[in-house]
């Protein structure tokens, strides 16, 4: 499972995309929860979502081998 | 109508922005156009930085025209162009630019697609200052 990361996310986990060995995590929620686990400056941040496929992706949904997948810092665009 | 949208490391064309929306079934234009202020939170800004997932951004910029074009049916054109790369104090980082039949829903709506993109639309600014850079937003 490959994962894009963008803004203070790049910077916390050193490089651009993260790619996760198998079996990887099953929802949204699972992702989260490893990532956090792992680089504990995640979870400081004021929001962190992820994107599958570009949408906003809920906790619950499925995470299948060809999905897009990126996390979301708060953005801050205008 | 297809929205005009965009997002572009070249500095943006307001008066291009403008053209774009204009028709003659519209009898107003508003625009918003945001700037690179030289000061955040107390601090001096010398530049900004801004990081974009464009495939993200444009999708999601779509959705909150669509939702524009749901709540003001009347709603003739729309442009939406935002800035990345780095910025200089006083650059344009986004314009947007409505056009409608009176100036009332033309007000709201560029009021309601700024406000929104603000809090949806995937891109992302690093504030450099005299003493270091920061993501902003990013922390409570």
């Amino acid at each position: 499972m490959k994962i894009a990361l963008f803004g203070i996310t790049r910077d916390i986990v050193g490089q651009p995309t993260l790619e996760l060995p198998a079996p990887a995590p099953a929802t949204v929620g699972a992702l989260l929860d490893h990532l956090r686990a792992n680089y504990p400056a995640l979870g400081q941040l004021r929001s962190c979502a992820v994107a599958v496929n570009n949408e906003y992706a809920p906790a619950d949904q499925a995470l299948g081998p060809n999905d897009e997948i990126a996390l979301i810092p708060p953005v801050a665009g205008g | 109508m297809t929205p005009h949208l965009s997002i572009t490391d070249q500095p943006i064309d307001v008066a291009a922005a403008l053209a774009a929306v204009q028709t003659e079934a519209a009898g107003a234009v508003n625009s918003f156009i945001g700037t690179v202020r030289n000061q955040s939170g107390g601090r001096r800004v010398r530049r900004l930085h801004y990081e974009s997932y464009d495939s993200m951004a444009l999708t999601q910029l779509g959705h909150v025209v669509a939702q524009a074009y749901a709540k003001w049916p009347m709603l003739e054109k729309v442009a939406v162009v935002h800035r990345k790369g780095t910025l200089a104090l006083g650059d344009v980082a986004v314009v947007v630019a409505v056009a409608t039949p009176h100036r009332a829903e033309s007000f709201a709506a560029c009021q309601f697609i700024i406000d929104t993109l603000k809090q949806v639309v995937t891109i992302w600014k690093r504030e450099e200052y005299e003493d270091g850079t920061e993501w902003v937003a990013a922390h409570p």
